[in-house]
């Protein structure tokens, strides 16, 4: 239930800000050295941060529970005690990657 | 019109319902989820692959077509796949006819118009000089 609600809340969020986001990103480097630092600049502010890492905890998510409904749309995973662990693993498992690949990002390559 | 026992769970209900669509619509939605799965890895592992992320970096990246051509599959089946979902959430939340046709036809001026310009902008660096 609340699994599935994340799932639309997140994929709304990446039909609106994520694409937004990619689209910009993409001009920017279409348009030259200083659009992109226009760019760049926004994205590393503090507010640029919680988009961004906001952004990739939205795709885990959506990418785990979207396997979860493509799981569920087989007719398996509907027992109660499985559904409810798969819907766990989902939320744990987007909070790990998020966390994983921006420890990666600050740690290994700053 | 029977297709006998062969026929899949699908397969019976394309061309049928109320509004006699929506098979299609339900089927591409879950396609496009597995491409996306590919593709959104990719971003993702590719911009953590990059030396550096550099304008020039991301340009040389984005002009080879090892980078031009999944950014282009993204654009496009990432703004399909976003239209099919916003209208699930739109058919499922509005229900007055022309608020639902109204907000339908905007979703789908900006996913059109939002994939437009992305792709523009992915041309302009996929066919441009490498200056």
């Amino acid at each position: 239930m609340a699994v599935s609600i994340l799932h639309r809340v997140t994929g709304a969020g990446l039909s609106i800000v994520g694409l937004a986001v990619l689209s910009w990103w993409l001009a920017s480097i279409a348009s030259g050295t200083e659009p992109y630092a226009t760019f760049t600049t926004a994205a590393t502010t503090p507010f640029g941060y919680i988009v961004l890492v906001g952004l990739t905890w939205a795709f885990f998510q959506h990418l785990l529970s979207g396997i979860r409904h493509l799981v569920m749309d087989t007719g398996a995973a509907f027992e109660l005690g499985v559904n409810k662990t798969f819907a766990i693993f989902t939320v744990v498992g987007s909070v790990l990657l998020t966390a994983a690949l921006w420890l990666y990002v600050f740690q290994v390559r700053s | 019109m029977s297709l006998g026992e062969s026929s899949t769970p699908i397969g019976k209900v394309r061309g049928l319902g109320s509004a006699r669509e929506g098979g299609e619509h339900w089927l591409t939605e879950r396609v496009t989820s597995v491409a996306l799965l590919l593709l959104g890895t990719w971003l993702i592992a590719s911009l953590l692959l990059l030396p550096d992320l550099s304008q020039r970096t991301v340009l040389e990246w984005l002009h080879a077509p090892s980078g031009a051509v999944p950014m282009a599959l993204l654009i496009i089946i990432g703004f399909k796949h976003a239209l099919d979902g916003m209208k699930v959430v739109v058919d499922d939340y509005v229900h007055e006819p022309g608020n639902n046709f109204f907000l339908n036809t905007v979703l789908l001026f900006l996913a059109v118009g939002g994939g437009a310009l992305a792709l523009f902008a992915l041309a302009r660096i996929a066919f441009g000089a490498l200056a």
